[in-house]
This record gives C-alpha cells, structure tokens and sequence, in this order.
C-alpha cells in the first residue's frame, strides 16, 4: 500500500513537473478561488442581515437594507468576475499540459526501436496518448476548479457558521457526513453490479461482433433462427443485470437527499429554538438553513473529484510508463553517411532472435554483388520479413555482422542507410495527404512531370485520373474510394520516383490481378537494373531469373545457389517447386 | 424517438407511474419553505415550542413520504428503460436476421454493430433519464413560482422576470457550445486518425525518414486542437458567473421589494425568507434540466438511427410455395446482369452458361471482373437486375429461399468460424449429421488432421473468428462445413487460396471421388485450380470473355492465355 501510494505521489509530482510552465496562472487561480469562496460564503450573512432588518410592519429599517443590498451587489459582481478567469485559467492551464503530453508522445513514437512497436498494439498506444490524455485533462480540470474551492468552501462555512452559533455548527458537523457514507456505502454495494453488467454487455458484444459481421455466413446456411435465440437468452440476462444495477445506483441521490432534509430539519428545530430563547437572530436562523443545503455539496463535489483525481493519475501513469521507454540507440558519433551504395552487401555469421530464448536465424553468411538479383522464397512464417528487418536495420543483428559497402550497419547512420534502400512492402501504408504528396514521399523535391512519369511506370496514372480530384485527392481511410491493389501501385510509384541504389520487394499478388501485375512487372525489370535487389518473390519467373535464391524455413536460410543448381539439389526448393504443378 | 414508442408499450404502467412518483417527491419538497417560514412567523414570535416541534416532525415526515415515493418512481424508470431496450435490442437483431446482402452492403456492419451496442445502451438511459427528471424539473421550476405567487403576488414577479433570463442564459450557452464541442471532437479525431497513422505506417515512416516531418504534421494539429478548446471553454465558463449574477440580482430585487412590503405589513418576516429559499431551489433545477436536456437530444439522434435502422430493408416479401423439382444440380444462366444498389455500372453483363450435375465450372478473371458476383447470385444472395437463373430447372426467384439455400454448400473467401467447439461449427452446415458425415466430409476437406491435431478433437473449442485456428486450418474447416450437407450445389470461392499446391490438388481430387457428386463452382485466381474443370468460364469486367476448357481457352482466349502464362511462363514447367 504505501509504495503504492509513493507511486501515486510519485506521478503527481511529474504531472505537477508538466505544469511548470504555468505556475504563475496556477497561483493567480488559487488566489481568485480564495476571493470567490470567500465572497461566496459571505453572502447568506449579508442576505441574513438583511431579513434582521424587516422585522415587521413599521419596524423596517430602509436605508441599512439598501446599503447590504448595495454590497451584495459588489461582492456578487466580483465573485462572478473571479469565477470567470478560474475557468478561463485552469482551461489554458490543462490544455497546455495535455497538447504538451500528446506532443512528448508524438516524438516517442517516432524514436521508439521497432521492435517496441512491432510487440505492442497500436490501439493500446493510441488509447494512451488519445483517451487516457483526455481523462488526465478531465481530471486535472475537475481538480483545479473543484478541489480547491471545495476544500476552502468547507472550512470556510465552517468558520461562518461558528462565528453565528456554535451548537447549531456541531450538530450540521456532526450530522451532514452521513449523507457522504450513505452515498459510499450505495456505491459499494453496486459496485459488483456494475462488474456484472459489464461482463454480460461484452459477452453479448463479442456475440454481435461475431455474428453481424459474418451474418451473410450465417444467412449463407440458414442460422438465423439459432443466432437470434442465442441473442435472446443473453440480451434476458442482460437486461436482469441491468435492472438491478440501474436501480440500485439510482438509490444514491435520493438517500442523500434525504439525509440532507434531516440535517435540514434539525438545523430548523434547533435554530427556531434558539431563536425562541434569543440566542439567534430570524436573520441567522436563514443564513444557517442556506449553509446546511450548501455544506453538503462540496463533500460531494470533493468525494467526486478524488475519484476523478485517482483516474486521472492511473491514466497519467499509463502514458509516463510509455513516455518512459527506452528509445532506439543514436547513432554513434562518427558514422559514415552513405552516399549512393554500390550495393555490396555481406552478411558474416548473422545471427538474431526476436527473444533471446528462441533464436530465430544462426550463423548465416551471405555476400551480395552490386547488382545481383536475390530472391527468397519459403514458406509463410519463414522469416523472410526478419531479413528485411535486419537489413533496414529495423532490428540490430543479435552476433556477426551485416555491411553495405564495407561499413558495418551499425556505423552507418541510420538515415543515409534508409535512403539507399527503397522497399514496397505487402502492408501498403499511405499517408493522409494528397495522392501527389505520397508520391513525392521519397523525393519531396520532385516536379511533376517526374510524379506522373513514375505513376506511369507504376500504371497508376490512369486510375489516378479518374478520381475525382486527380493527384490532388486526400486518401482518408473514410473516403475509402482505393482498392488494395492501387494502393499497392501507389506504394510502387512511391519507389519508382525515389529510386534509390539497393531494393527491397515483397511482391505482393495478393492484391493485383495478375494481368497487371505482370505489366508492372516489367516496370520492376528495369527498375532493378543495376540496382542489388532483394525480392520476396513468389513467381516463377521472378525466381528463375534471380542471380541467387535463398530458400527459407524456420527462420533459416536452409539452401541458396540459382533455380538449377537447386533444382538439381533435389531438396526443399525441388519439392517446394514440383508442388505447385501437381495434377 | 416517436417510431420506437411502440417498444414501450408493454412497460406503460411503469413509464406513467416513474413520472407521476417524481412529481409527488417534488410536491412534498416544494412544501418545505413553507413550513420554515410557518416556524419564523408562527412558532418563533409566539414563543410555541410544541408547534415548532410539531413543524419539525413535519418536515422529517415530508423526507420520508418523498423518499419513499422517489424510491417507487426509480424502480419503475428502470424497469421501463431496461424492459424497453431489451424489446428494442430484441427487435433490431431480429430485423438484422431479415437483412439482405444488398442491405448489409449499404447499412455496413459497423454501422449495425454500433446501433446495436453504444446507441441502445444511450436511447435506455436517456429513457430513464426522462422518466425520472423530464417532468420533475420544470415542475419545480414552475412550482416554485407557483408557490411565490401564492405568497405574494409583487414579489413574484421577481421570479417571472428572472427565470427566462436564467433559461436563456442557460440553454443559450449549452446551445451556442454544442456544434463548438462537435468541432473540437471532430479536431480530436484528427490528431487521433494522425496517431493511429504514425503507429502503424511507422516502418514506411522510417524507411523514408520522414519522422521529424511526421512531428512537425501532428504539433500543428495538435495546436490547432488546444486553441479549440480553450474557445469553447471560454465560452462554458460563462455559465456558472452569469447565472450567479443573474440570481443574486433577484435575491437583491426580492429583498427590496420585500422589505418595502414587509414596512407596509403586507408581507411577513417568515415569507420573505421562503421567497428566498424558493429562488435557491430554481436555479438548481434548471442545470438540470439544461444537461438532461443535451442528454435527451444525444439520446433522440440515437433513437432516430435506430428507427433508420429498423426501417431499412428487409425483405417483407412472402416466400413463393415451394414447386415441383424435375431436375438436380443443375444451373442455367440466361442472359444474366447485375447493378449492385447505387453502383454506376454493371458488375456483370449478359452472362449465359449452363452445368449439368456433377459438373465442375471453373471460374477466373482479374481483380473485380465479377467471379464472386457471379457465384453469389446462385443461392440468391442478390437478385439479377436481368434475366433470368435456372436452379434444378425452375426460375431461382420461385424457389423458396430456404428450401434453396438448403441445397447449396457455400465456402466463402474469408473462412469464418464462430466461436464454440468444432463439432458445433460443422453442425451449421447440418443439424442432424451422423459421425459418420462428419468423418467424411473433414476426409473430403483435407481437415481431417486438423481435427486429428487438436487434443479434443471435434470437441476443441474454436475462439471468436476462429483466431486460434491457422487460415489454411480455417479454410479446410470452413470447407467441410459446406460439405456436411451433401449439398447439390457445392461453391468455393477463391476458398483454396490460403492452402498450398499440394493440399489444393489433394482437395481437388477428393471432391471428385464424392459418390453423389455435387455440381461445383470454382472460383480462383490460380489455372492450376481449375484446369481440369469441365468449364471454365472466363469474365472480364463483368462479361463472359469465353467459356470452355483448359485446353480450349488455352489455344483461343487471349485473356484465358495472359493469365495462365503470367503464372506458368511459356517454356517453363506448367506446360
């Protein structure tokens, strides 16, 4: 419990550390809050005062009641005007703090190693720096607006209360609490109603995930009747639950209420009591029952934002762990910029593993000339991403070593290594931004005249014509409007412009029909002239006519050498080979 | 809102009691300043003690009788909300039971989910909501000004003036904030949609060492995004400033005009104090009612995209009697074109072809050229825009749904399982199957050491979307799944995909072992899979290039040959 609590502290005084930079408009909302509750509170004397003077017929004294009324009309006028700048302060305050979060965040992702981002969901992340930002700002703000003045408007009714009469002080002391545990008890009590509900509500949305997704399976066999009878039985114990936590968290505002009415007539009772002995004035009996209404409130108010607060520093929590990755190791101090690679590139007893218990490619030596065509070939799962990887330098090899044109990976920087290599992947990733912006992607500089040149090579230029607003159309995944095959054709115009000296092709079939696949294909022949390719190839073609082909499987290159050479091995390729042309 | 009151029909007596309990609770809570200012100007000033205790008792009695009845109309708002949604949940899944494929192509799946879930969940608890506060907080509102007037007249006029002025100031800021808060959620968006980008596109990011223009993207928006809401939240922090001016403007009015009226002994100490309270009670009240009614408004977009929903497709249409069969496994095409609903052109045109039971009909063409539209017309899960599709030899529009859909094994492109245990997957294809069935249609499908691999075998559980599965497992199973039936009609679409060569020919050769051959439709992208069908029958944007087999399309369709030798290379071992 109590490192849990130094933990606690510990993230409140980093979240205290973002707001640094407001320290001065915190003070200066602190100071207005104090003013506000102070003018606050003081009102129901003034209104009380008031009434002391209207006794009755004949017995009003006039101008002592203009001039309170003159000063309720101040300190309102300045309440409110406090008011005001607090919440125009604690805004400008949290939503610096949380803009200041999202954009620590933004510059994690984008230093984190890959292997972070390849081992942790994207929702997750993006829940932490969208959702969990969000319930920090929320909380921060409640705290600000309601903390302070809760706790100060507490104490400070208090003090008014004791200064009018002091039994009737206690009694509301005494009394008003239970209206808080009343309200604590109901909403321990509910708590495992709400679990339950929760719990039946997910099981049926997985069930509507399920089915309404497939429903055209479950029409294609006629199950529409079991689907809904199984929907019928969950949405029954669904809305059991639901009741019941419905209406027994909807005991929690009444049963306060109630209790505040108690305190309200005992404060009533013992006022007119007192002022039947004289001891109190009609005045304060009124100031005291509007204290008693108002008393109660920032319990609730107070007993809220803790809630608020405790989520808002689990959340906070959240993102400092992942503001507190370690980022990928900066390049060291004096790389080598490389400037348009040859394309030789060795690699000397590679070894490398995802996790260090399973190791995934051992001892692995290959040496690539300047223009050489490699494929890979295998089967899925063999680690033929694991290459590219490595040779992106995504992933540092775990022993050996892998160069491009002499220099080991790791003294190049990482930057100029990228820039030699162009790759087109299977997952086509485009940005949101005109389809000519993606295609300047790998040369920003380029005209336009170079844009469409490369779009033709790609056969893209043609579909991108017919959209409605040309290379200028905004890809959104909303508007939807690409099919994955020219998506894929864009991610290849990408690299036809940028072409740099060393390639890298997962030939994706997936997506293209194999008639223009085939047309682009000799877009990809002229491309690699010259240029050291890696192709993860699943064409014939493509494999026979490769300088080398490296034949994968579990992780490892198990045979290399050209199409005959394996061929006549008479191993994994031959049998790979043969399969494809069974009867 | 209006269309989906039909689903509370059965809760009436619930939704007229919740609201007429709350009313009562107000009613007993708008009597308590009049029972203080009774104990200020009777009790007080008489010195009567018993009559202030008396007072007293009153008042507990008031708590009590209110809590009582609050607990009456809280039982009765939720059970009527909650008796509502699950006839309305009820509904919906029913309806989507009714969809047809054109209809879930136009409405979408997320679409359905989300009415499904997050808007009924609101439509109840905006239901609720109503029941209980929609009455009760203009009562008081208007009760309290009721009572003011009762005690005197000048006085409240004090509280006509202030209570439209504190209305519009309520309602005018919750309005002029509601389209502002849309923006800044649209704006979050945004930055959340450029998140998103950068967490998954993050290796093409770096392969084109675009991080710190990546950075610099976000930071804009990101500003963009403060600078919204900081302008609306100037705006809402108007609210509690003006209404406290607002309402201590009128104590200040009232305490005026009642101590001029008090001087006069028109109005009593004890009076004036009620006023007073009475005017606390409203402002209260109209927060409330302000965010109940930004509640009520989410809530009625809710319900009218439900309402949408329900009236959306849906085929009412009775289903012909089922008519005499003369012939099985056969199927004609006759001039057949279909327009998917809101599509421009045809996704196929004029397709004639016919197969015998027992046939196997090949079909292939590129991306989008209409193989899958083609087989889908078959158990009808669309209708032709023309012409017309024989089935067992009668018009597929006079054959029941049901009765056709019965006879015809689908594999789908995705394999889809569901979750629960293998057994009960295959089931779907036949309620009634034999272990017998079973082991021959997983021997049949290649899954027989899918289900031999698993430790319980048939009895392994399967999780949602069959994620625990290996696609080509998947695929095998979904497979069977068509064959338990012992359809006439078997299709597989682009079903073989995620297998490799070898299993694809195993299955191939299986299928045509099946005693009582099913009429298969073939759709592939590969000519090795259909090569030895009987047809083939090849589409080119949505027309029938040519039909006929390997050998035939091979010497004479330009299209047919493209394909093939993009995938075997003249010369190489394919041929």
């Amino acid at each position: 419990m109590s490192t849990k609590l130094s933990d606690r502290m510990h993230t409140f005084s980093r979240l205290l550390k973002l707001l640094k930079g407001s320290k001065k408009w915190m003070l200066l909302s602190l100071l207005l809050s104090l003013a506000a509750v102070a003018l606050t509170l003081y009102l129901p004397i003034l209104v009380g005062d008031a009434i002391d003077f209207m006794i009755a017929a004949g017995q009003v004294d006039m101008p002592s009641i203009v001039r309170i009324l003159i000063l309720i009309g101040v300190s309102v006028c300045i309440t409110a005007l406090s008011q005001w700048l607090i919440g125009i302060l604690s805004n400008k305050i949290t939503y610096a703090a949380v803009a200041d979060i999202r954009e620590r965040a933004i510059r994690k992702i984008e230093a984190l190693p890959v292997s972070y981002l390849d081992s942790h969901a994207s929702g997750d992340i993006l829940s932490r720096v969208i959702a969990d930002a969000d319930t920090v700002a929320d909380g921060l703000l409640l705290g600000f607006t309601q903390f302070f003045t809760g706790i100060m408007t507490i104490l400070g009714t208090l003090l008014f209360m004791l200064s009018i009469h002091i039994p009737i002080t206690l009694l509301v002391v005494v009394m008003t609490p239970l209206s808080f545990f009343v309200a604590k008890f109901i909403v321990s009590k509910t708590y495992h109603l709400f679990q339950k509900q929760g719990d039946t509500r997910a099981e049926q949305t997985a069930f509507l995930n399920e089915t309404i997704t497939n429903q055209r399976v479950v029409q294609a066999f006629g199950h529409e009747d079991e689907v809904l009878e199984t929907f019928d039985d969950m949405n029954a114990r669904l809305t059991e639950c639901t009741l019941k936590a419905t209406f027994f968290s909807s005991l929690t505002n009444p049963s306060t209420r109630f209790v505040n009415a108690l305190v309200y007539a005992a404060v009533g009772i013992t006022g007119a009591l007192a002022a039947v002995s004289g001891n109190i004035s009609i005045g304060g009996l009124s100031c005291f029952l509007s204290y008693a209404n108002q008393y109660t409130k920032p319990f609730h108010e107070i007993s809220g934002v803790m809630t608020e607060l405790q989520n808002a520093m689990a959340y906070a929590d959240r993102i400092f762990r992942f503001l507190d990755q370690p980022e990928r190791p900066a390049d060291i101090p004096d790389a080598r910029v490389l400037e348009d690679a040859d394309g030789n590139v060795c690699f000397e007893d590679v070894s490398f593993s995802y996790v260090p218990e399973r190791p995934l490619i051992t001892d692995c030596n290959l040496r690539i000339l300047p223009g050489q065509r490699v494929a890979i070939v295998g089967p899925t799962g063999c680690g033929k991403t694991t290459l590219m990887n490595l040779l992106m330098r995504f992933y540092d090899v775990t022993d050996g070593s892998i160069s491009v044109d002499g220099s080991d990976l790791r003294e190049i920087t990482r930057d100029s290594l990228r820039k030699n290599f162009g790759m087109v992947l299977q997952e086509t990733w485009l940005s949101g931004a005109s389809i000519r912006d993606n295609i300047r992607m790998g040369k920003p500089d380029a005209s336009e005249e170079e844009v469409i040149a490369a779009a033709k090579a790609a056969h893209a230029h043609s579909f991108i014509r017919r959209l409605p607003q040309g290379y200028d159309t905004v890809i959104s995944d909303k508007t939807g409007g690409l099919s994955q095959g020219q998506r894929q054709l864009l991610c290849i115009a990408r690299l036809m412009l940028a072409l740099p000296p060393m390639l890298i092709l997962d030939e994706a079939t997936s997506s293209i029909d194999t008639r223009t696949e085939q047309k682009i294909q000799s877009a990809f022949q002229t491309m690699m002239q010259g240029r050291t390719s890696f192709i993860v190839a699943h064409r014939l073609s493509t494999i026979q006519q490769a300088d080398l082909i490296l034949v994968m499987n579990n992780g490892n290159i198990i045979e290399q050498g050209n199409h005959d050479t394996l061929i006549a091995q008479n191993g994994f390729y031959a049998k790979l080979f043969q399969s494809q042309f069974a009867p | 809102m209006k269309r989906l009151l039909c689903y509370l029909r059965d809760y009436r007596k619930e939704a007229i009691c919740a609201p007429v309990f709350k009313i009562l609770e107000a009613s007993f809570e708008l009597c308590v300043p009049l029972v203080v200012a009774a104990m200020i100007d009777n009790g007080i000033p008489n010195a009567d003690r018993p009559y202030l205790w008396k007072m007293c008792l009153i008042m507990v009695l008031l708590g009590v009788v209110g809590l009582t009845s609050t607990l009456f109309a809280q039982f009765f708002a939720a059970k009527a909300a909650t008796g509502f949604s699950a006839k309305l949940r009820h509904a919906m899944m029913a309806h989507i039971q009714k969809l047809s494929y054109t209809d879930l192509d136009r409405i979408g799946t997320s679409t359905l989910i989300t009415r499904m879930t997050s808007d009924v969940n609101q439509v109840q608890n905006g239901v609720n909501l109503a029941l209980r506060l929609l009455l009760r907080s203009p009562f008081i509102v208007f009760g309290a000004m009721i009572m003011a007037f009762t005690v005197d007249v000048k006085c409240a006029l004090v509280f006509a003036a202030a209570i439209p002025l504190l209305s519009i100031v309520v309602f005018g800021i919750m309005l002029l904030t509601i389209p502002l808060y849309r923006k800044v959620q649209s704006q979050l968006d945004t930055v959340t949609d450029l998140t998103r980008e950068n967490l998954t596109g993050f290796r093409v990011i770096r392969a084109f060492r675009k991080e710190a223009d990546e950075i610099k993207r976000f930071c804009v928006q990101n500003e963009i995004l403060m600078k919204m809401q900081n302008r609306v939240g100037s705006i809402s922090a108007l609210m509690n400033p003006l209404t406290y001016v607002i309402l201590n403007g009128a104590v200040i009015a009232l305490l005026y005009i009642g101590a001029l009226r008090v001087d006069s002994g028109i109005l009593s100490q004890g009076q004036v104090v009620a006023l007073y309270n009475y005017l606390s009670q409203i402002l209260v009240e109209l927060i409330k009612l302000a965010s109940l009614i930004i509640t009520l408004t989410k809530t009625a977009a809710c319900a009218n995209r439900i309402a949408d929903m329900l009236e959306t497709g849906g085929c009412t249409e009775t289903e012909p009697d089922m008519p005499e069969l003369s012939e099985k496994g056969t199927v004609v095409f006759e001039n057949v074109s279909l327009t998917y609903e809101g599509a421009g052109d045809a996704s196929l045109t004029g397709i004639s072809f016919s197969a015998k039971q027992g046939d196997v009909i090949g079909i292939i063409g590129g991306t989008g050229a209409g193989k899958s539209s083609l087989v889908n017309l078959i158990p009808r899960f669309y209708e032709p825009t023309s012409g017309t599709i024989r089935i067992n030899g009668i018009d597929s529009r006079q054959f029941p749904k049901t009765e056709l859909r019965a006879r015809i094994g689908v594999v789908p492109q995705r394999a889809v399982l569901f979750k629960g245990t293998i057994r009960e997957n295959l089931r779907w294809g036949n309620e009634h199957a034999t272990d017998a069935d079973f082991s021959e249609a997983l021997r049949i499908a290649q899954a027989a050491d899918v289900v031999a691999s698993k430790p319980l075998g048939l009895e392994e559980p399967i999780s949602e979307n069959g994620s625990n599965l290996s696609g080509g497992q998947r695929q095998r199973l979904t497979i069977a799944r068509a064959l338990i039936r012992k359809p006439e009609i078997l299709i597989l679409d682009d079903s073989a995909s995620a297998l490799d060569y070898a299993t694809d020919a195993a299955l191939r050769k299986a299928l045509r072992s099946i005693p009582d051959q099913p009429t298969v439709f073939l759709v592939s992208q590969r000519t090795a899979s259909i090569r030895f069908a009987d047809q083939i029958l090849v589409l080119d944007d949505g027309e029938l290039a040519d039909i006929g087999t390997h050998d035939e399309l091979l010497a004479r369709c330009p299209i047919y040959q493209e394909i093939h030798y993009s995938q075997f290379p003249k010369g190489g071992a394919g041929n």
